[in-house]
């Protein structure tokens, strides 16, 4: 039998004993090395052990629990999708490219981790295995190639739960290079299953399940382990005389085109999904929680605190909402919708006709709020909805023991919403129930405090919440870049009655945009592809490169000095104060 | 044992270090690897250093350096011996700081790497590393960010260079006794080799010069050359050399567990990231080059 790089057959690759808490274990398969670990939900992740950036293998990585952190530049990456959330040297950028470990498919059965080369069908594990109780034996490495190992495992047959002599012994093969094993003697009868793990060329692990749990469980390991032993030395002495095997060479598989160049100005995509409503319910007076789960059951696309997905509702309307969930839950995404009577039926649409079991189209996550992981004091605050995105940024500070405070401003007790997660998060949260209007500012100026290196603050919610939050920090000394806010909608009557030329660099046209019509909606009757969400200056997705003129910004994304720059505008909303405009699009 | 690697034209006409010169013992032959090349050397009673193709010669054993007649070109330069299989250059790539008087010149010792020479390489010039790898001395988090910086491949000097690279260091040199943001300038004057540049703690006006000399003794096994040339009055070279020594410790684990061990040159090998600007740029000039040895090219 050869061995083949693309073999797709299920092999047994760890102990579930090799995984324990917030260890991350070296694997190997068919030549291809593996980081296997488990995250604290108790998925366990079977990825290539090679980090994307630079190659370093991620089995010396930190398992932090809901992601896993390269050694060499703390890169992290998501549990289930292996999707990169941080990037530590552009702290302040959000990984908007979807630089993705490789993965290979897991099943935990039996306590082995099973895992094959992508491709390879469902696991089906060997007959009578689901009628069994298996008690897993100590894995037995060897020197020595496959096949060898398996003929030499089936010629030496054994009893596996006695050692009567007189047991008469049979080996039966099973696919996947596995080998049962059945001994029957004037005592009863005892079975075990053996695979080969094939590792590369010349080297293997031996892993043994024995049927039923023995009740003199260390002595049947020991007894195992001298059989084991003593198979071993004589395979290897056996290899040693020959001629060692060429090792087995897997491809690394090349970076997507976009990935091995560095874009500056990343345009969301406008990819959606279906996902079903797993659950639904009221979390606190006037807010409706939904979660959210892929169709298949599979894990939905990573994403990023402070991430948001567009839900395509039944009435034709699209909205925005925060993914509230911690670091690598990516089996739902938990929303958080407020009835909102003055908005254009979005909410009411979700929270009145939405059941569970229903599908809805989603966007994939993207972010526009991203979550810095270098500061010396990270402040959090939330008004009412706001809560959502924060909740999420709170998450996964908290699970990577990143220092960080929660202000959560409600008007009263029963408008807490996601109380379980905020309480979970426990001192680091101060709740601020029914403060008077007057006494906002001063909470957060003595909050905020006089700026100092490394200190930033998020804010979300109401925006004569984060007009007093802005001008406060900016009182206070905290320059713009130290302060990061998401408008949920932009509140400003947007003026769009003048009239000026685009021009569009890249795509080498023209376009003349009256009044009354969007630059977005000038581009898109020109027959371009641009991706847009909110449509109001809010959201950030339609950001595009100003090369030449002075735009009329309107929109609440930028701040100050990022409107003072003038070299971005979002074109749902900006237009110009000069003749011409040059687009980098 | 692997078979050798085919060693490139640009390749076999650089100089390459092998020893330095203070721990090379007068009359008695030392032995060493380069480019899959066994080596002997040696110095004369003058001091002179002589290095030919090892035959049967042992480390260790006495020689007379008359009888050696077949020499393979030599030169000393910042401490080293340097020879080549090819046409060397006149010159060795310069460092003029080396010649000032004050100076406190040292190598810091040679360390064997389980890595490619131009992996090496790039790792010196990686900044984004520090608070993971040389934590709590080169960097420290949450201070990660790496700052915009400046590349440029200088034709007339055929090197690359990276200027106003800024990073946050909590304890940049052995003088240094608190957090500073650090500037460097990082050269690239030979495929193996790569000088950098730091502000200097003793005087704001200078800067602090650390090299680093890569001997491939094949394409995945490589010994790494350090040196130093510190303006600093105060410390001993026992605590310079320490200091150097545990830094190059902390990359040496990680070096040995980056696969494949050889430099991809292809773009689409691995993901860069702005803070990789000078990476980019150094592959990009070993494959104009057309440095193989060490090297993954890319694919014709």
């Amino acid at each position: 039998m050869t061995l083949s790089t693309t073999d797709t057959t299920w092999y047994p690759v760890a102990s579930s004993t090799d995984l324990p808490l917030r260890h991350v274990f070296h694997g190997q398969l068919l030549g291809r090395e593996l980081a296997i670990w488990r995250a604290d939900d108790g998925n366990v992740n079977v990825w290539e052990n090679r980090c994307l950036h630079r190659g370093v293998r991620l089995s010396i990585g930190i398992n932090e629990g809901g992601e896993l952190k390269c050694q060499y530049h703390g890169w992290r990456y998501a549990n289930r999708s292996a999707g990169c959330t941080y990037i530590p040297a552009h702290p302040a950028d959000a990984p908007a490219r979807r630089i993705t470990n490789t993965t290979y498919p897991v099943v935990e059965a039996f306590g082995l981790v099973w895992s094959a080369n992508n491709g390879a069908g469902e696991f089906a594990p060997f007959a009578d295995a689901e009628a069994g109780d298996w008690f897993a034996l100590r894995p037995v490495p060897v020197n020595a190639p496959a096949d060898a190992v398996i003929e030499a495992l089936e010629q030496f047959a054994f009893a596996p739960a006695d050692d009567d002599f007189r047991a008469e012994t049979v080996a039966e093969r099973l696919p996947g290079l596995g080998i049962r094993m059945t001994a029957r003697s004037v005592k009863g009868s005892s079975s075990a299953v053996f695979f080969v793990q094939p590792v590369d060329a010349g080297r293997s692990v031996i892993r043994g399940l024995l049927e039923g749990t023995p009740e003199d469980a260390i002595e049947r390991l020991h007894d195992h382990n001298a059989t084991l032993t003593a198979l071993r030395d004589r395979l290897e002495r056996a290899a040693a005389r020959k001629p060692a095997p060429e090792p087995l060479t897997p491809s690394f598989e090349k970076v997507s085109v976009e990935l091995s160049t560095m874009p500056e100005i990343t345009i969301g995509s406008a990819l959606t999904l279906r996902a079903v409503v797993k659950r639904k319910w009221a979390t606190a007076a006037g807010i409706t929680a939904f979660e959210l789960a892929a169709l298949d059951g599979n894990h939905l696309p990573t994403f990023q605190p402070g991430a948001h997905i567009d839900v395509h509702l039944p009435n034709g309307l699209s909205r925005q909402y925060s993914i509230t969930n911690g670091p690598g839950e990516l089996l739902s995404y938990t929303i958080g919708v407020k009835r909102d009577l003055a908005s254009k039926g979005g909410s009411e649409a979700l929270i009145d006709s939405v059941r569970e079991g229903d599908v809805l189209a989603i966007s994939e996550p993207r972010n526009n709020f991203p979550l810095r992981r270098d500061t010396i004091r990270t402040v959090l605050i939330a008004g009412g909805i706001g809560i959502t995105p924060i909740l999420s940024m709170a998450r996964f500070l908290a699970k990577s023991n990143l220092p960080y405070e929660l202000h959560y401003i409600v008007r009263s007790q029963d408008q807490i919403a996601f109380r379980d997660q905020i309480d979970a998060l426990g001192a680091n949260v101060t709740l601020h129930i029914g403060l008077p209007r007057a006494a906002i500012a001063e909470t957060i100026s003595k909050t905020l405090g006089a700026h100092s290196f490394a200190q930033h603050v998020y804010i979300c919610g109401p925006g004569s919440l984060l007009e007093t939050v802005r001008s406060t920090a900016a009182d206070l000394g905290w320059p713009d870049e130290a302060v990061h806010y998401e408008y949920f909608r932009n509140d400003r009557v947007i003026d769009d009655s003048s009239a000026f030329e685009v021009e569009l660099a890249r795509s080498a046209m023209t376009l003349h945009i009256p009044s009354g019509k969007t630059i977005l909606e000038v581009m898109r009757e020109a027959g371009l592809q641009v991706s847009s969400s909110c449509e109001q200056g809010a959201c950030g997705t339609c950001l595009t490169g100003v090369m030449e003129g002075t735009p009329d910004h309107q929109d609440v994304y930028l701040n100050a000095s990022e409107k003072r720059a003038n070299n971005c505008i979002m074109t749902c909303v900006s237009r110009s104060l000069t003749p011409r405009l040059v687009l980098d699009i | 044992m692997t078979t050798p690697s085919p060693i490139d034209a640009v390749t076999r006409d650089l100089w390459q270090v092998i020893a330095a010169v203070d721990e090379t013992p007068v009359g008695v032959v030392s032995t060493t690897l380069l480019l899959d090349q066994r080596l002997a050397f040696s110095r004369d009673s003058e001091g002179n250093p002589v290095v030919w193709l090892r035959t049967n010669e042992e480390h260790g054993d006495e020689i007379d350096l008359a009888t050696v007649t077949a020499r393979l070109p030599v030169i000393i330069g910042y401490g080293y011996i340097w020879t080549s299989f090819g046409n060397p250059p006149d010159h060795l790539f310069p460092i003029p700081e080396y010649a000032e008087s004050d100076r406190v010149n040292m190598s810091c010792g040679s360390i064997g790497v389980g890595s490619s020479a131009p992996r090496i390489v790039e790792n010196f010039l990686d900044m984004g590393h520090f608070p993971y790898v040389h934590t709590d001395i080169l960097g420290a988090e949450p201070h990660t960010e790496v700052k915009e910086y400046d590349v440029e491949v200088s034709e007339e000097r055929d090197e690359v260079l990276a200027t106003r690279c800024r990073f946050f260091q909590p304890r940049a040199a052995l003088s240094a006794t608190e957090g500073i943001e650090v500037e460097y300038i990082y050269r690239v004057p030979h495929p193996f080799c790569s000088v950098l540049y730091k502000s200097c703690p003793e005087d704001v006006s200078r800067q602090d010069v650390i090299a680093i000399f890569l001997q491939p003794m094949t394409a995945e096994t490589t010994r790494a050359h350090l040196l130093q040339s510190m303006i600093d009055s105060t410390s001993t070279i026992t605590d310079l050399r320490r200091f150097q020594q545990t830094i190059f410790g902390q990359d040496k684990p990680i070096l040995e567990n980056q696969y494949p061990k050889r430099l991809p040159l292809d773009p689409r090998a691995e993901t860069p990231i702005r803070a990789d600007k000078s990476a980019i740029a150094y592959r990009r000039w070993l494959s104009q080059k057309g440095i193989t040895y060490g090297t993954i090219p890319m694919a014709s």
